[in-house]
């Protein structure tokens, strides 16, 4: 490419420290506030350095609201959602991608179809069959569907799953191999960057996640730090270093994986994991 | 001849053993993701239609009421207000946030210093979670003790009550919206590594300006690209939910209340689960219009390898 001017270089590099500034001015924001001493949250003019900084208000996070108990449900969630959506998801993609069946591809149009059905269509009916069951309440509403794959990634690892030669497959057809061997121990092993990608955006989902628990999580012990947090600031809307405090607890990990994940974190945006 | 084309067919063609048994594998290997297709989409998908045309409260059975709900709707002015609401959000956030992510993602492109950096600055802000986002946009836009405020103050501005403000509320949404480009920018950015360096030469060769290689060729090289992230925004403003639930709850005086979240008061709060039903499929016919307008009028979208 053509070499940019003196003068366009410095627009551009002008231009994108202001813009940097703008992104990054909230992050500081939400971080000074965290470790402001109570007196100087509604200080005019604002102080941006906390003076002295509190450290211990991430410890009244645990004392005075149960954060520990909404971190600990969100684990038990997230984790047991990436586990159940990756398992499903791993087995019915390779029906998808590797199998060579009639009706095959109905299907696979049908999956593609529910990406772009508006949630809010399949929301009520959902909550009247978990009411039904007797699930509101509990965490089963939010960990049962997993157990049926996600459609997106069915999606991204039928797409990886395809592109694995059908030579390994077929050889092991002939060694007499059965599908599931050929799934478990020859598409699986071969498929773990895709598998990682999908278990990072669905981790995402689900640590994130808002209104699932919204709807199903009734009791307070057991919600999730999404469910607390938003339930903090409408109860105590003054308590801004603790919902600061919170707010970058929870964004820490996923700030972390990005830092050890940047490539799969981009592709996987680029295959349109981070709608939600 | 005629006879056995119009006599039902007596033997269809049946299938081999070896089709029928790759059949019974590849539905073995589905079979999760079908029984949740048919309990947690295709059976709730014909349950709210029906339940779109009832009387429905959760606790007593749905009681058919026709097209009453819809007839509702029609008159609710809330209804109007919300979806006024949704659409200037989308009218007003989309075409900012597609013009400003391509404009960080071109200048991103060229080669400067601190590349990696910069990117993961504008990146990072669309992975923090919604509730923070909110919280974090709540407190920072602040009209007395926020930072935006006190900043215009010092320079003389009376700063508007942003969140607080009828006038100002949705503004303030979209500027909070915008801080998560990030996303659409990374697309973006993977679009415009797939330009061929050639035409850019070529285009070097033929004198052309900065302002002809844009115009000629990176926006129509980039146009499906323009396209996915319309749609995609398309979709995420009209479902639009968590970040105005926590930042506003639809106020102040109703000027926030966007469509999803009047749908999930009146499923949720009012338990009008007959009328909300109703509103997820008027939701669903707008967003299925909007696409088909989309798709329709994409002649300016360029396709490799067509002419």
């Amino acid at each position: 490419m053509r070499r940019p001017t003196a003068v366009a270089l410095l627009v551009t590099y002008a231009v994108l420290v202001v813009g940097a500034l703008f992104f990054l001015t909230p992050f500081a924001w939400m971080l000074s506030t965290a470790l402001k001493p109570d007196g100087q949250v509604f200080a005019i003019p604002p102080t941006w350095i906390p003076d002295p900084p509190m450290w211990s208000n991430f410890r009244r996070l645990v004392t005075e609201i149960p954060f520990l108990r909404y971190l600990g449900n969100t684990v038990f969630v997230t984790a047991l959602s990436v586990v159940f959506y990756l398992s499903s998801s791993a087995v019915v993609a390779y029906g998808f991608a590797k199998i060579r069946w009639p009706g095959r591809e109905t299907l696979f149009y049908l999956l593609l179809a529910t990406m772009v059905l508006p949630p809010q269509v399949t929301l009520i009916p959902q909550f009247v069959l978990f009411q039904k069951l007797g699930w509101v309440g509990t965490f089963l509403p939010l960990v049962v569907p997993p157990l049926f794959g996600s459609a997106f990634a069915v999606f991204l690892l039928r797409q990886f799953y395809a592109a694995i030669p059908e030579d390994i497959s077929d050889s092991a057809r002939i060694d007499g191999a059965s599908e599931w061997q050929i799934f478990a121990r020859i598409v699986l092993p071969l498929s773990r960057p895709a598998l990682a990608t999908a278990a990072l955006f669905i981790f995402i989902w689900t640590w994130t996640d808002f209104l699932n628990p919204l709807i199903y999580l009734t009791d307070d012990r057991l919600y999730t730090l999404a469910i607390g947090l938003q339930q903090l600031s409408s109860t105590r809307a003054a308590a801004w270093p603790l919902l600061m405090g919170g707010s970058v607890l929870m964004s820490l990990p996923i700030i972390v994986l990005f830092f050890f994940a940047q490539k799969t974190f981009i592709e996987g945006v680029s295959t349109g994991g981070l709608k939600g | 001849m005629d006879d056995r084309a119009a006599a039902p067919r007596a033997r269809r063609p049946r299938m081999t053993r070896r089709e029928r048994r790759a059949l019974w594998l590849g539905l073995a290997f589905v079979s999760p993701w079908l029984f949740g297709f048919l309990v947690f989409t295709a059976y709730p998908v014909f349950a709210s239609l029906y339940f779109s045309l009832t009387d429905y409260n959760v606790v007593s059975s749905p009681r058919f009421v026709g097209l009453r709900n819809y007839v509702d709707l029609w008159r609710d002015p809330l209804f109007g207000t919300s979806l006024y609401n949704t659409l200037y959000l989308a009218a007003i956030g989309i075409p900012l946030a597609l013009f400003l992510s391509l404009a960080i993602a071109m200048l991103l492109n060229t080669r400067i210093r601190f590349q990696g950096a910069f990117r993961t600055i504008y990146f990072l802000p669309s992975v923090v979670p919604a509730v923070a986002v909110a919280l974090l946009w709540r407190w920072f836009l602040n009209p007395d003790f926020g930072p935006v405020n006190q900043a215009l103050e010092a320079v003389g501005i009376p700063g508007p009550g942003w969140l607080a403000d009828p006038q100002w509320s949705k503004p303030a949404l979209v500027l909070a919206s915008l801080w998560g480009v990030g996303g659409s920018m990374v697309i973006y950015l993977a679009g415009l590594q797939n330009v061929p360096v050639q035409l850019y030469e070529a285009a070097d060769l033929d004198g052309a300006n900065r302002a002809q290689r844009l115009r000629y060729i990176t926006l129509p090289m980039l146009s499906p690209v323009i396209l996915f992230n319309l749609i995609m925004g398309i979709i995420t403003s009209f479902q639009a939910f968590t970040n105005i639930y926590i930042m506003t709850g639809g106020g102040p005086s109703n000027s926030t209340m966007v469509y999803a979240l009047y749908l999930y008061q009146n499923a949720f709060q009012f338990f009008k689960m007959g009328y909300a039903s109703a509103m997820a499929w008027v939701l669903m016919l707008i967003t299925a219009a909007a696409l088909a307008v989309i798709f329709r009028t994409s002649g300016w979208v360029h396709y490799e390898g067509r002419t």
